[in-house]
């Protein structure tokens, strides 16, 4: 069942379209990634499902009810810029911040030990932000995100910024929480993130969702049937096996007598069908089905969307 | 900010007397030396300005005969003395005289002020002697003029007391709210920057409304503005009143005796004919008597509504400029619509002190822009109680439109960021729906 769903949701400022007929499905307990390259419409779709700003027309539920002021508690936002007031004491800001999302004072300080000492940071808990170094800010951002335990969080750009060492510790309490239940959305440039993270993805183009769906699928529906065999002998012997139905798009030696070969099926074909065939003349050390990146997919629909053209 | 502002504010008043005093208290001895028409120094038998000049705040004047004026550079440097004076006997016949003071360091103006007064006025009645008047008829020559204005209020007259005091409140007042409006004022817009350029205001206009987040700002900075005020009036007048009772009461009265220039006539002249002597004495008890002619409740309380209303109406414009911009070096091009007001606010104020019921003054005490600072001006003298509140609604009002309007701006402006903001940008925010 979709936590949060947006449908048709249209936005312009004034007389520019930055969102056109965007819908998005977020499953519960997902991973929901939110992909479009710079000025795509991202930030204002954030900024609709934070409640920011109101979409000019469509439709917005939560966990299957209209979307309302109320559900705010139950969001966490992580805004891109992850900024707190400098001159504030550590402290008094999560404790503040988080009384704003509703927490009682008690449950807050309860809550908040509990993370900053996971994080290490307890010592910093007197001092004011302009001391702390970014990564120990950021740290303090990401509990002040999660502290009230939302269901739905909203991370923009999260890793932007972020060193390996704190990037990996983002990555794996994302994974906690998902664990948890709870469902995320992140837009994100990071491919290797989306390809490691999300289970949904919407790519959103020139104000149009030019994407929408589970990774799985996505890359099901952009795969080309190219699959790669690894394999020890003659590559002559497999070249003999190529029909209609088969054909080696490349062909590389590697070391040790051993070649790389990416053979392109025909539709009609299955892949155990390919193995069959070559299984008798070569020595097959790997067979797997090449599918194609984020990256990829990414860039090949923004830059080959037809779409794109009709705007401006 | 908070002790800062009041030591600074009450040395501002106390240090320059202060410097005064303390040059004054180490002894300066000036010896006074006289010569002749042919540049002889004269004995003590024959000295013209002896005792002409007054000691006066620990400036000790010797008269001193027969003097070589060649010997005036070694005799500064052996003997005690500050300076010497020299004067020429020739000086009663001349109409512009000069006479020499040679020191080893620039005597302060006080000190030539002093000498040149007080010969001036010697001179000036050496000369009326001369042509044969009495002291009787010089001291008839001179007339005191001082102004009483009786204004006619409800039927009745009324006599304006202690109007130079009452010009002195009326601009400490104005001053003040100017002051208080360009500091709070450009908090508030340094805090609306820090929030946006942060995007912190993103998390936070999730929990809150972007209206709400602005007004707890604006009145935020106001409670903090007022604390601050209180801290600093009483802080001030504290060390003001400290150091002045313990420091300066006995001197001030040294001063007051000793102002008065010598007088050749003070033994036989029932009259006082230095207007000198009795002008600035100033009447302490005097000024407390009249204070009850000022109002202090009426005038605090004007005080502190213009005070609030004034800076709620620029604060709220300082928000919405804050705002509108990525940074503060881009808040210049809407910083003058702002200032501009404020200083033609500040110098009509200058102006309406010395005519507080002038035209001028009037349309400026009822444009809210100026309004908090004329009204402070003008107060003092009584201003008709239906001029207050036509002053005081349309500050009001325009206090209301212009909240609603910033609150528009900021709604838009605090989401928007790499765009270069012009007043037609910020116009059309104006129209956006929520």
């Amino acid at each position: 069942m979709a936590l949060f769903e947006a449908q048709n949701i249209d936005k312009s400022y004034a007389g520019t379209k930055a969102l056109d007929k965007v819908s998005i499905h977020v499953p519960e307990g997902s991973i929901y990634g939110l992909l479009g390259p710079n000025g795509a419409g991202k930030t204002t779709l954030i900024r609709i499902i934070n409640r920011i700003t109101a979409p000019d027309s469509g439709v917005l539920l939560f966990n299957g009810r209209v979307y309302t002021k109320n559900d705010l508690v139950n969001i966490g936002y992580l805004p891109e810029e992850r900024g707190l007031y400098k001159k504030m004491k550590v402290g008094e800001q999560v404790l503040y911040l988080a009384q704003l999302k509703g927490l009682s004072k008690k449950d807050a300080m309860d809550k908040l030990r509990i993370w900053f000492k996971k994080f290490e940071i307890i010592d910093w808990w007197g001092k004011k932000v302009e001391e702390l170094s970014k990564g120990m800010a950021q740290k303090v951002q990401f509990i002040i995100t999660i502290l009230h335990e939302p269901k739905l969080l909203i991370f923009d750009e999260p890793f932007s910024g972020f060193d390996p060492v704190n990037a990996n510790m983002l990555k794996n309490e994302v994974l906690e929480l998902k664990r948890k239940g709870t469902t995320i959305i992140f837009s994100t440039h990071d491919m290797s993130s989306v390809e490691e993270l999300c289970d949904h993805i919407t790519l959103i183009n020139k104000s149009k969702t030019i994407l929408e769906g589970s990774v799985h699928d996505i890359k099901e529906r952009f795969k080309s049937d190219i699959f790669e065999i690894e394999f020890e002998g003659n590559p002559e012997a497999l070249q003999a096996e190529m029909n209609e139905n088969y054909e080696i798009i490349e062909l590389s030696p590697l070391p040790y007598n051993r070649y790389q070969a990416l053979v392109k099926l025909n539709r009609v074909k299955k892949s155990s069908e390919l193995l069959r065939t070559v299984i008798d003349k070569i020595d097959v050390r790997k067979f797997s089905e090449v599918l194609p990146t984020m990256n990829e997919i990414f860039i090949r629909t923004v830059s080959e969307n037809p779409i794109s053209a009709s705007h401006e | 900010m908070t002790i800062l502002g009041p030591i600074i504010f009450g040395s501002i008043m106390v240090v320059p007397i202060w410097l005064t005093m303390r040059e004054d208290t180490e002894l300066k001895k000036i010896a006074v030396v006289e010569y002749d028409t042919y540049n002889k120094p004269v004995p003590d038998s024959v000295l013209f300005f002896k005792d002409v000049i007054p000691n006066k705040n620990n400036i000790k004047f010797d008269y001193l005969s027969n003097i070589e004026f060649d010997d005036i550079k070694i005799l500064l440097k052996n003997t005690d003395y500050y300076g010497f004076l020299v004067l020429r006997q020739n000086l009663i016949s001349q109409s512009n005289g000069v006479v020499e003071l040679y020191a080893n360091d620039q005597p302060g103006l006080y000190i030539e002020q002093h000498i040149s007064k007080s010969l001036q006025t010697f001179l000036y009645q050496n000369k009326l002697l001369r042509v044969h008047l009495s002291p009787k008829m010089i001291s008839a020559l001179e007339t005191n003029i001082s102004l009483k204005t009786i204004k006619l209020e409800n039927g009745s007259f009324r006599e304006e007391k202690l109007t130079d005091l009452k010009r002195g409140v009326g601009y400490a007042g104005g001053f003040l709210i100017y002051f208080f409006i360009f500091l709070f004022g450009a908090q508030v817009m340094r805090g609306v920057i820090e929030e946006k350029t942060n995007r912190i205001v993103e998390v936070i206009i999730t929990s809150v409304r972007p209206f709400q987040l602005m007004m707890g700002k604006i009145l935020g900075i106001a409670l903090v503005g007022l604390t601050q005020f209180f801290a600093w009036v009483i802080l001030t007048t504290g060390i003001y009143h400290y150091t002045a009772n313990f420091y300066l009461q006995d001197q001030l009265k040294k001063q007051t005796e000793q102002t008065a220039p010598k007088n050749l006539f003070s033994q036989d002249s029932t009259i006082d004919i230095s207007a000198e002597a009795s002008g600035p004495k100033i009447d302490f008890e005097g000024i407390f008597g009249y204070v009850h002619d000022l109002n202090p409740v009426l005038l605090l309380s004007v005080f502190l509504f213009y005070f609030i209303f004034g800076y709620l109406l620029y604060g709220s414009m300082f928000a919405a400029i804050g705002s509108a911009v990525d940074s503060e070096t881009d808040t210049q091009q809407f910083m003058l619509p702002v200032t501009i007001p404020l200083i033609v606010g500040i110098m009509v104020m200058m102006n309406a002190i010395m005519d507080p019921s002038g035209q001028v003054a009037y349309w400026f005490s009822i444009i809210p822009f100026t309004s908090p600072i004329v009204m402070m001006a003008r107060i003092p003298f009584r201003v008709p109680v239906s001029e207050l509140i036509l002053s005081m609604s349309v500050l009001i009002i325009t206090f209301l439109i212009m909240v609603w309007l910033a609150g528009k701006i900021y709604r838009t402006g605090i989401l928007m960021y790499g765009k270069k903001a012009s007043y037609r940008e910020l116009f059309k925010w104006l129209t956006y729906k929520e």
